[in-house]
């Protein structure tokens, strides 16, 4: 007797009278009610009565990949670069298992993703059927919840409550496994269903209480620092953080997933904090005496050793998910709550408070800051073997492209560039594997995000070594009309695990030699793979052609077009904190640490 | 570390023992014991799980628990405010030396004997932890043959129910 049942109302707010179908067209009826009009996938024996149905209207555009891998990626490139949910279908077994890796990338960067598979019969479930596997069970840890589907009238209520929790609270991939019999058999269907989740109750109104804690510290604090993680991406709350930063003054980190959140052009921001950080951002956080952490979760690439992190902050930890708060750091003041909602009372919470006792003083803490933005800025050294300096590229291709862009990256040394040197000034610009780190993650998210977003420009940054992991979605881009712009920042190697080899290993480059670049066997040569697929190829080996490149890239929009950019394979991502060791210890070059006296 | 129990109000939905014991070993906890059955409720469970662990680690496999969507609510129960009970059945080896000594035991501990051979009795036992070790290390000596332990259960004192606030809105 439940009775927390919510109702779930279609995006169009109105009501069917029963009407006999099938348990596949309830799902197509189901998703189109929800809102949705483009799905990704592949059929296989599973799924066949769903494509029956699929082919029989056009509510929902289905996107045809190549790899079930690729339709979850680009179910999540299509809902980071929007506000929408992504949806990948793929069959029973292998199919299943195939979205397992976008699934898991899902689950670690919070993307509000729906999978559904189809699963065998119900009366073969449990036999070792041809291309069964128990995909609830393996993806049990990696899911936000999942359901598996065995009768056709339980449909449109399961599809709704999977929507409803992949997109509340913290948001996540739910998948639905719908066995072959529940797509064929008949159903009355009716809109909207109940949808009854007693356990499922996102908080997102925080308690005041907290709120105005946190403010009171924030006033008294002389040298706080705004953390802000992809929580306030999700949330949508970059406008409400403008507001807040402006009240306060306070300075502003933006994490890996935050790139965007707020303006790089702002003169608060410090930039990205953590292993490949800015000096400032990294010591900001260091000796911060206030930490507001903003839909940040404390990842062990942000605080480098957890012990000997900003050891003199104090924490307001802002997170929807309770089970953040306190995970890693113990939070002085914890605050559960949306984002978007937390910051706009902490904003008025703060500036009751100056009103009451007078704002903080920050100019010590700023003057501190600037010395260090101005000895450290984000920078690189020229290449000593005449090749290309990856970051250039990456700094022109933003600079050229500006920031309606979406920039879609591959995980590596060019993500991390792709984060230092492009300068973002919206939320959703910069999409990026950054939990889970999937190579492989560009080409499809960036796919997907042309589909969400068709009237901007998107590129893949993608490097040699993920670009061969899924580039077969180049065919389906090309087939559907879907013009991205791949740069392959071809440096011929795996050139994170290089650059960890070169100085941590001894310089023992273990299988790290992919020989796609220069002076190698060229395999694959990637021209030839662009021009096999229909892209658009170009090669870029000299200084003067990087420009040209990319403006012939961006004119170029009747179909893919994918950039290889040979470069220096010795250019390392700088500055760095090495594994394992306290942020204190960042390092702005190759043996060159900023002296910065801890206090 | 110290002994927690949880009591976990659950929906009784397909494999959701699993979802619950596997975010225990997901996150490096080890469950010491469980006992599932139903509620007053139709349709909800009751899990009573024990744990040894430090409380900061408990917070967060609690909070874990909670995102569970089909976890509808988590009570820790504290010893001194909650009935704890195991249940034992116990096939001690006997002969005519002895099997008085053993039943005189058995009577000492309010247990019972439910099945009797010419060289063995199977005793079954309810009580807290302590009782039920306390038998055991009494009839350890004879000989144990077989035994079959439930999960602790545990229920608050007095009359508030875990399901009372649960259903209000």
């Amino acid at each position: 007797m439940p009775t927390s049942a919510a109702r779930a109302a279609g995006a169009d707010g109105t009501s069917d009278k029963p009407d006999l179908i099938t348990g596949s067209a309830a799902i197509l009826r189901s998703l189109a009610r929800l809102g949705v009009t483009d799905v990704f996938g592949i059929p296989g024996g599973a799924v066949i009565p769903f494509y029956d149905e699929l082919m029989a209207q056009n509510a929902i555009r289905h996107i045809l990949v190549r790899h079930e891998q690729g339709a979850g990626h680009a179910a999540e490139g299509y809902a980071s670069a929007s506000r929408r949910v992504g949806v990948a279908i793929a069959t029973s077994g292998p199919g299943a298992t195939n979205l397992v890796t976008a699934i898991a990338d899902a689950h670690m960067d919070s993307v509000p993703t729906l999978f559904i598979t189809g699963q065998v019969f119900s009366t073969s479930m449990g036999t070792d059927a041809f291309q069964e596997a128990d995909i609830v069970g393996i993806t049990m840890p990696i899911t936000k919840h999942s359901f598996l589907v065995k009768r056709a009238e339980d449909i449109p209520a399961t599809i709704a409550a999977a929507y409803h929790i992949a997109s509340t609270g913290r948001p996540g991939p739910v998948l639905v496994d719908i066995t072959k019999d529940a797509q064929q058999n008949l159903m009355e269907f009716s809109w909207p269903p109940v949808v009854d989740l007693p356990g499922y109750r996102p908080v997102t109104k925080a308690h005041g209480k907290q709120v105005h804690a946190a403010a009171r510290l924030l006033a008294e604090s002389s040298k706080p620092v705004l953390y802000v993680g992809g929580g306030v991406v999700r949330a949508h709350a970059s406008d409400e953080l403008a507001a807040l930063a402006e009240a306060t003054g306070a300075p502003v980190v933006t994490t890996l997933m935050a790139r965007g959140a707020f303006p790089d052009s702002n003169k608060q921001h410090l930039g990205m904090p953590g292993m490949h950080g800015t000096v400032a951002a990294v010591l900001a956080l260091q000796d911060a005496d206030l930490i507001i952490s903003l839909g940040a979760r404390f990842d062990d690439r942000v605080t480098g050793s957890v012990a000997g992190f900003a050891p003199h902050a104090k924490i307001v930890h802002v997170d929807v998910d309770p089970a953040e708060i306190s995970k890693i750091r113990h939070a002085d003041v914890p605050i559960v709550g949306d984002a978007k909602d937390v910051i706009a009372d902490l904003t008025a919470a703060f500036e009751h408070e100056v009103a009451a006792v007078g704002g903080p003083d920050l100019s010590d803490w700023w003057a501190k800051l600037d010395e260090l933005r101005t000895q450290f800025p984000l920078g690189y050294t020229p290449t000593s073997d005449g090749l290309l300096a990856p970051q250039a590229i990456i700094k022109r291709i933003g600079e050229l492209t500006g920031p309606e862009g979406v920039y879609v990256a591959g995980v590596g040394q060019h993500q991390m560039w792709a984060a230092q040197f492009i300068q973002y000034e919206r939320p959703n610009a910069f999409l990026n594997s950054g939990g889970a780190g999937t190579m492989g993650y560009a080409v499809p998210a960036a796919m997907g995000a042309k589909v969400s977003q068709p009237d901007r420009v998107v590129w893949a940054i993608d490097g040699d070594g993920c670009f061969q992991m899924t580039n077969q979605e180049l065919a389906t881009c090309t087939i559907n009309d879907i013009p991205i712009k791949v740069a392959i920042i071809n440096n011929s190697s795996l050139g994170m695990v290089r650059q960890w080899q070169t100085l941590f290993y001894d310089g023992r480059h273990s299988f790290t030699d992919l020989n796609t670049g220069h002076e190698t066997a060229m395999i694959p040569d990637f021209l030839k793979l662009a021009e096999a697929y229909g892209a658009l190829g170009i090669r870029v080996t000299k200084e003067e052609e990087v420009d040209a490149a990319i403006k012939l890239a961006l004119e170029t929009n009747d179909r893919p077009v994918v950039i290889d950019f040979i470069v220096s394979r010795d250019a390392m991502v700088w500055p760095m904190v090495p594994q394992g060791v306290s942020n204190s210890n960042v390092q702005y070059a190759k043996d060159h640490a900023p002296s910065w006296g801890e206090e | 570390m110290a002994t927690h129990v949880l009591s976990l109000l659950v929906e009784d939905k397909a494999g959701l023992l699993t979802r619950v014991a596997g975010l225990f070993a997901r996150r490096g906890f080890n469950i010491s014991s469980l006992a599932v059955g139903v509620s007053e409720v139709p349709g909800l469970s009751r899990i009573t799980v024990v744990v040894d662990v430090e409380d900061a680690p408990l917070e967060q496999v609690t909070k874990q628990l909670n995102k569970l969507v089909n976890v509808i609510k988590i009570v820790e129960l504290d010893i001194d405010q909650s009935v704890q009970r195991e249940h034992l059945l116990i096939k001690v080896r006997v002969d005519h030396t002895t099997r008085s000594q053993v039943l005189e035991a058995v009577n000492l501990f309010r247990a019972r004997v439910v099945d009797v051979a010419t060289d063995a009795l199977v005793i079954e036992v309810t009580g807290d932890t302590g009782k039920t070790e306390a038998l055991l290390r009494v009839l350890e000596p004879y000989g144990i043959k077989e035994m079959a332990q439930s999960g602790l259960l545990a229920i608050g004192r007095g009359s508030k129910s875990i399901t009372d606030r649960v259903f209000k809105n």
